[in-house]
């Protein structure tokens, strides 16, 4: 099952760094019985109809000298220096050679850190500014709807990207909401201005499934049919669970042997599908421990994992069985009490998922709190202190870059100022965990994307023109 | 006859507040040593803030400190009054998504509710006091939302008691919502000042033709009598309208109908109120807004910027630091989120010290009771803060925090879950509180 996946990512990567592909789809070549059918009636793994048409954009080799550096790979750097150079890190140390021709900044009080990553962003498919033409995001006419891409819904002119993007955000997975039991696939962005979504599509990255559990499935389906319970949530994943596998086996068989007529596509399954392949990752919305606990056994049940429970605000209840388990903890600094499955939240919630070894990941599920995620992180530390479970700023920085990069399988590019991962990096005023620090600069791929100082070539959507007054200050 | 009501309560309030302060806290208790920002006047240095009997009594560098008295030692800390959050719903929504706690809109009557007096329905054994208490909150506004008029707001404070106990002053404003006409019950924003006029003038004729009003020789009011009652002190400009408001339409037309009927205006949320940030300072307008949002939420918001607070503040305006980060139905349980705003409204530009009076005098000058809070002088109620350092930063604590002259050391709710399931698995017997 890895093959063809490995093929995927070095045909895209490819396509990535080099000339536009002319390949609508990078099907293996033995699927040339299924191209004679149609690529759209079959179901192949890892399949790829709306491939990323991302290039990084123009950069220039960088050097910021004389900063401290939050690697997320090791112990802070004091006063050091990092280099970019091909839209990679080249180079991070107490001292770096760079090229005579290399920009060069002097970082002198500032802080160097990796790029943000939100992995619960619902930007673009809740686009400002609001209302119901632009709420895209719960396809909530049933409550297993796996059928439906985020991509399809995500309006690249939505005026919060830029904004995500000054607040250092330089990857972000857009999900579906939480109406249903399977909302649909989520898709995973660069914070880049793009035509189409499929220019800020993060080439080669997996796609997620985006489930919820508890309070919303049975409150917007309780009178409509249902789910009318948590035990009727319960029931819902698994009757669907039993028919992908059904699925699954029938189309593994058929792109096998090529034997016969092949079974009819069905989008949703196909999904969940390549959830039990292994090739879509799970990402849950659940509040309660024990309902945590519960979509465990289910994933135990029909053999695939979860990636990361979001919004686990009793992820602390149960912290040793998501470490034993693997699944991270996407989760809030202080969000709590706003409904009842949200009562138990602590502000502790971080520091104690990480002290029992789980990974804890600040993510947003708000336009405006993701811009600030490193103040999620700095109020999370602070309660940690309180509780005698102080966090360091070292740990504190996985929080939100290395961490979320792992819950989207790509923290092999990004996370992490190493060299050879992507130079998405972010040049902090000062302490990113202070409040009145905010980022000077923010570059994705090498590219300076982002620059506080000079606002007129700040990024500003098509929405923006005219519609939003342009005050020529920075964000 | 309902305002004599409410003014009867509130004597009643003062006269319990005081004799709980003589009998629960009849101490002397000197806090000494650290950088003291009484608001009211420039900071000091290694200064004494000298509390007696719940009260501040003295302010200074040179204070003596009778015999007996207890200290608390604030070296290297900073000393501010409590802070007010200066809209929230903390007590009137425990749960968002469970209605049998959410008591902040009233019904009313054709999207009126100016009689709605919304403390009356708050809990003062609300799980979410303590950790705003913890935080350094000690006072807050507690506002009804909804409708045209959403009802009347009261400021209290964070004492434990009943809701008479922490009531400071009821009212301190009439509070209409005036940015969304569906929500008012009518279909545009001509209409909307329509109808709030409409409702201004049958105060006005009410108010002076009570007596045919008695004997049913009145026109029909847009308003019951009680609503209307409830008004009265509003075209009086007794107490202050507060408008929640966006765009910066909408705020010329409030500042008009202000004009018109002689208003004492507040505005609320003023997302673009930096629009028009001198004439708001020209006509004494103060606005309650925060420094955590600039997304083009809706089209009455499309000049949402996190500068808003510090651009108004420059020019003169009376600004108050509330929480508008978006999210909101977790506001209650974030109360103590306006010194992030706070924060963050410095790094868009505010001054620090302008800030800082943005959660303390500025709340308790604009609603009527800085005689009361707000500030460290003497006279004051001793709602006091040592923090251990710059109180808008993360990393700092509240190291002691004093309600009426009474320390408190909060174990909240979330306390004693986190105890629960420090170490895991957890036990579950009951812990001690």
């Amino acid at each position: 099952m890895r093959a063809p996946f490995c093929l995927l990512l070095a045909v895209v990567t490819a396509c990535a760094s080099a000339a536009p592909s002319t390949s609508r789809s990078p099907t293996p070549a033995r699927d040339s019985a299924a191209a004679a059918i149609g690529l759209g009636s079959t179901s192949t793994p890892n399949a790829n109809p709306f491939p990323s048409t991302y290039k990084p954009f123009p950069s220039r080799t960088t050097v910021i000298r004389n900063v401290n550096i939050l690697t997320a790979a090791g112990p802070t750097i004091r006063n050091g220096a990092i280099l970019m150079q091909n839209g990679k890190i080249a180079a991070v140390g107490a001292t770096v050679a760079a090229p005579a021709d290399a920009v060069v900044i002097d970082g002198a009080g500032r802080y160097v850190t990796p790029g943000i990553i939100d992995d619960h962003s619902h930007l673009g498919v809740y686009a400002a500014p609001g209302g119901n033409a632009l709420s895209d995001g719960n396809e909530a006419t049933n409550p297993v709807t796996p059928q439906v891409w985020a991509e399809h819904s995500v309006w690249p002119q939505d005026p919060q990207f830029p904004r995500n993007l000054a607040g250092g955000i330089t990857t972000l997975q857009v999900l579906p909401g939480s109406a249903n039991l399977f909302g649909g696939r989520s898709v995973v962005l660069k914070v880049v201005p793009g035509r189409t979504v499929q220019e800020m599509k993060f080439p080669g990255a997996k796609y997620g499934l985006k489930m919820a559990c508890g309070e919303n499935p049975k409150r917007v389906y309780g009178n409509r049919g249902g789910p009318q319970t948590r035990m009727g949530n319960v029931a819902g994943y698994r009757a669907a669970w039993i028919r992908a596998a059904d699925y699954r086996r029938k189309w593994d068989k058929w792109n096998a042997d090529h034997k016969g007529d092949p079974p009819t596509r069905d989008l949703g399954l196909e999904t969940l599908a390549e959830v039990l392949r292994g090739n879509i990752l799970v990402h849950m919305h659940c509040y309660r421990a024990d309902e945590m606990a519960q979509m465990i056994d289910i994933a135990h049940e029909f053999g695939y994992k979860i990636r990361s429970f979001h919004h686990g605000v009793e992820a602390y209840k149960i912290a040793d069985l998501l470490a034993k388990e693997g699944i991270g903890a996407s989760v809030w600094a202080d969000w709590g009490s706003f409904k009842m499955e949200a009562i138990d939240a602590v502000k502790g919630n971080m520091a104690l998922v990480n002290h029992a070894g789980a990974r804890v990941i600040v993510h947003s599920d708000d336009p405006s709190g993701s811009q600030r995620l490193n103040q999620e992180a700095a109020k999370a530390m602070a309660a940690g202190a309180e509780i005698g479970l102080p966090i360091s700023e070292d740990e504190a920085i996985k929080w939100l870059t290395i961490n979320p990069a792992w819950a989207l399988d790509l923290d092999d590019k990004i996370g992490s100022l190493e060299p050879g991962k992507n130079a998405d990096v972010i040049l902090w005023s000062g302490d990113p965990f202070s409040v009145y620090s905010r980022p000077d600069k923010v570059w994705i791929d090498g590219a300076l994307l982002y620059d506080r100082s000079d606002p007129s070539e700040q990024w500003r959507t098509d929405f923006e023109l005219g519609f939003v007054p342009f005050t020529g200050t920075s964000r | 006859m309902k305002l004599q009501t409410y003014f009867s309560r509130i004597a009643l309030s003062l006269i319990v507040s005081l004799v709980a302060n003589t009998t629960l806290s009849a101490q002397t208790i000197a806090i000494t040593g650290g950088k003291v920002y009484p608001i009211s006047g420039p900071a000091i240095e290694g200064g004494t803030v000298l509390i007696v009997d719940g009260k501040i009594s003295a302010v200074g560098s040179n204070v003596s400190i009778p015999a007996g008295a207890q200290r608390i030692d604030a070296t290297g800390r900073i000393v501010t009054p409590g802070f007010i959050n200066s809209s929230t719903e903390l007590g009137v929504q425990e749960i968002a998504a469970v209605s049998d706690t959410r008591d902040m809109s009233a019904r009313g009557k054709d999207n009126i509710a100016a009689a709605f007096t919304v403390w009356d329905g708050l809990n003062p054994n609300s799980v979410l006091l303590a950790p705003a208490r913890k935080d350094g909150i000690t006072s807050f506004v507690v506002m009804p939302t909804g409708g045209l008029v959403a009802g009347q707001a009261a400021i209290v404070d964070v004492v434990p008691g009943t809701t008479t106990d922490m009531i400071i002053r009821a009212p301190v404003a009439m509070v209409a919502e005036i940015g969304d006409p569906q929500a008012a019950g009518v279909s545009a924003r001509g209409e909307l000042m329509v109808k709030l006029r409409e409702l201004l003038e049958d105060t006005k004729f009410f108010q002076t033709h009570r007596q045919a009003f008695d004997r049913a020789q009145t026109r029909t009011f847009v308003a019951s009598r009680l609503d209307l009652e409830a008004m009265i002190p509003v075209i009086e400009g007794r107490i202050p309208l507060v408008v929640t408001v966006d765009r910066e339409a909408d705020i010329d037309a409030a500042l008009r109908l202000a004009r018109e009927f002689n208003l004492k205006l507040m505005i609320a949320g003023g997302a673009e109120a930096w629009m028009m940030a001198d004439r708001l300072a020209a006509a004494h307008v103060p606005v309650l807004t925060g420094a955590m949002n600039n997304i083009p939420a809706d089209f009455a918001a499309l000049g949402q910027r996190q500068e808003n607070a510090a651009l108004l503040s420059k020019a003169g305006v009376p600004v108050a630091l509330i929480g508008n980060a978006g999210g909101g139905d977790e506001e209650t349980f974030n109360v103590r989120n306006i010194k992030q705003e706070a924060g963050n409204a410095i790094a868009y530009g505010m001054n620090w010290e302008a800030a800082l009076r943005a959660v303390t005098l500025t709340p308790a000058e604009i609603f009527g009771v800085s005689d009361r809070v707000g500030s460290l002088q003497p006279g004051r109620e001793a709602n006091v803060v040592v923090w251990s350092g710059d109180p808008f930063e993360f990393t700092t604590r509240a190291e002691h925090v004093l309600v009426r002259g009474r320390e408190y050391h909060d174990k909240t709710r979330q306390d004693l879950l986190m105890e629960r399931y420090r170490n895991l698995p957890a036990t579950h017997n009951a812990p001690p509180m």
